[in-house]
């Protein structure tokens, strides 16, 4: 699905890439600044998008600032490019920067995503754009961004440190399924976006940029191309990822992240991969086997 | 058989026409034009203008018509269209005593310089239904002296009417709002992402695009001891003021326009200190158009939010600059909340996982328990005594 459209379909009136170059200077300056200090939470004139706040506002305006006319887009929400936001944000860029858009992982140059790393390895010719609700790794912990900026900048993450602690004693492991805090370059401690802990371990030392937006909280952040990411553990509860007991029912993978479908009114479940285009790939390859 | 979600790009097309035929009702009846909107439902454009930040009564109506009349989905609208709009400069502050008043009412003072004006109000209606309004009549049985009252608006006509809070000011009895001379641009909110502390410039901008009901009810808040602010309304004023722009090549400001605007002032006390006697503070509301419970409100949580600048103890949520000003924008408050509808499978299945592990555990547990039942213990004989 490689739709080129041509430049003259780009939304009328409009910048392209919707945000005027002002903005995106803007942004780019904050990008910058995040990609030097990796993991800190970099604060921007984030604007209000056609699209609403908590909907992807952040990594849309992260992409808007980096897109240009050769740029090919992949756009992804919970691991798939058919869900209604995928599907809204890749229409979005296609009417207002006329790019190339496709759902192939390999072919993509910016892969923007909600929830989920894509399980197809990146290369350094990629950037991974992450939308993010909430930037702050402490905020349930505590919610004053005031509080947080100064835990950060003293790098005191105790609090984070005593709360997996109690989990342990409570339920026998870290309580902590999703967004689940990382250490960037020894010093930040990060939120890598709601995607499951079974992605963490993707982040450390990818050869990817990867650029994190979040629009409300007006934040944005960076990991730079192989750069240290740890998973906050304890040495005798190391940091471990969920697994299935159940094969992926469409092209049999045990290694990638599952979606739990209910199939009947009887409960029955059956299990696929959430990444619909590593599932689709492999199953294009037995195809041809 | 399960087959992978597809088609979402025609759902959503479909949506949108499904959207555009509930939006226009039944076609038995004629279609609401912008221009009735923005002539009869006033107050909910004044709305949608003040959260939307941009003044258009036009565009307003027209977010209003589009949204079907959800106002917090209008003033989305009309944000993220404002975003996209070059900035020609700032104006020159407006000079609200040189306001062609419509309604100016004090609750300090009986009579004041220039008078009370009751001006239209909803204050003093019986809130009894008007059935009459449902047989769609013209003007009602209403005094030909208001119609006159109404059209002589166009007259340029009375003289400035000075604030409430002038006359206080000439005694020493109210603190001191005067820009200092070295004092810095004020921040805009608009460009600048919100940082604390914040000063008070923008927080009022902050409060000035905040959602209606979130004020009222944080304003409300304050009068029932959640902060101690003992608000009186010094003035409450509606009416057209001058906007002009300092135009950089002509040296000078020119008047571009008027602008519908609504202003209150709070008074409230404060007890001063051993090195200052005390004083009456403010509290400061501003909306656009005919928007009195806005500005009011507005004005309650301006003044409780200065708790920390007057030296207050900061003991109510009312007062944290913090959480109100991070949760009064409905833009994204709306968002945020209503982002919940979209899939959150992955962050579900993980929960779910964990769940069954833990229970698993704990069942697992209980097993090996039953098996290997623990000793009673026997109560000791103190215990018995």
């Amino acid at each position: 699905m490689n739709a080129r459209i041509e430049e003259s379909a780009t939304a009328e009136g409009y910048n392209f890439a919707y945000l005027d170059e002002q903005t995106k200077r803007m942004i780019r300056r904050a990008l910058l600044k995040a990609v030097a200090v990796p993991g800190y939470q970099v604060p921007f004139a984030s604007r209000e998008m056609p699209l609403p706040y908590g909907w992807g506002t952040g990594g849309l305006q992260v992409t808007s600032a980096i897109i240009g006319r050769n740029d090919t887009l992949k756009v992804i929400d919970q691991g798939s490019d058919e869900t209604t936001n995928a599907v809204n944000i890749r229409r979005f860029f296609a009417r207002t920067a006329g790019i190339a858009t496709t759902t192939r992982t390999a072919e993509a140059s910016i892969v923007q995503t909600r929830h989920r790393i894509p399980e197809t390895p990146l290369t350094e010719a990629q950037i991974l754009v992450y939308q993010v609700p909430m930037p702050e790794p402490l905020f349930r912990l505590e919610p004053r961004v005031t509080e947080c900026r100064k835990l950060h900048a003293l790098a005191d993450y105790g609090l984070i440190n005593v709360k997996y602690y109690e989990d342990i004693v409570q339920h026998g492991s870290i309580a902590t399924t999703y967004d689940y805090p990382v250490l960037v370059n020894d010093r930040y401690l990060t939120s890598p976006s709601p995607i499951p802990k079974f992605d963490n371990p993707k982040m450390h030392m990818n050869p990817a940029l990867q650029l994190f937006g979040a629009g409300r909280e007006r934040r944005i952040y960076a990991i730079p191309p192989y750069t240290k990411v740890k998973s906050l553990d304890f040495e005798d509860h190391p940091f471990s990822i969920q697994h299935w007991d159940h094969e992926c029912a469409l092209c049999g993978s045990h290694e990638s992240f599952l979606d739990e479908m209910i199939v009947d009114d009887a409960g029955a479940r059956m299990f696929v991969c959430s990444d619909s285009d590593y599932c689709q790939e492999r199953r294009a390859a037995q195809e041809g086997a | 058989m399960y087959v992978a979600v597809k088609g979402g790009e025609r759902a959503i097309e479909r949506s949108w026409d499904l959207l555009a035929v509930n939006r226009r009702g039944d076609e038995a009846f004629p279609e609401l034009s912008v221009d009735q909107i923005r002539e009869q439902l006033r107050l909910a454009v004044a709305r949608v203008m003040t959260e939307g930040s941009v003044y258009d009564e036009e565009l307003a109506a027209l977010a209003i018509k589009q949204a079907a009349g959800d106002l917090v989905e209008a003033i989305f609208l009309l944000r993220a269209y404002r975003t996209t709009l070059p900035r020609f400069g700032y104006t020159v502050p407006l000079d609200t005593q040189a306001m062609q008043v419509e309604r100016r009412i004090s609750a300090a003072f009986k009579d004041i310089p220039g008078g009370q004006m009751l001006g239209g109000t909803y204050d003093y209606t019986q809130r009894l239904l008007d059935f009459s309004l449902l047989a769609e009549g013209g003007l009602r049985a209403c005094n030909t002296d208001a119609k006159l009252a109404s059209a002589s608006k166009q007259e340029p006509k009375q003289e400035a009417m000075p604030r409430v809070l002038a006359l206080l000011d000439k005694e020493g009895l109210i603190e001191q709002e005067k820009m200092h001379d070295d004092a810095p641009e004020p921040g805009d909110l608009s460009r600048e992402p919100l940082m604390f502390p914040v000063e008070r410039p923008v927080r009022l901008q902050n409060l000035a695009r905040a959602d209606e009901g979130f004020l009222l009810a944080v304003g409300y808040a304050t009068q029932r001891g959640y902060a101690n602010s003992h608000p009186f309304a010094g003035e409450i004023r509606h009416g057209e003021v001058a906007v002009e722009l300092e135009i950089e090549e002509l040296g000078f400001a020119v008047e571009i326009g008027d602008i519908e605007i609504t202003e209150c002032q709070m008074i409230n006390q404060f007890a001063g200190s051993s090195k200052v006697p005390p004083t009456f503070t403010q509290g400061y509301g501003l909306a656009f158009g005919h928007s009195e419970r806005k500005a009011m409100a507005m004005a309650l949580v301006d003044r409780a939010l200065r708790a920390q600048e007057l030296g207050e103890t900061v003991a109510a949520p009312t007062q944290d600059p913090e959480f109100v000003l991070y949760h009064s924008d409905n833009v994204e408050a709306s968002g945020f909340v209503q982002h919940l509808k979209l899939p959150h499978y992955v962050d579900f299945q993980s929960e779910l996982e964990l769940l069954r592990r833990l229970r698993a555990g704990m069942e697992k547990e209980a097993q090996h328990e039953q098996q290997v039942p623990h000793v009673q213990q026997e109560p000791s004989e103190e215990n018995a005594a």
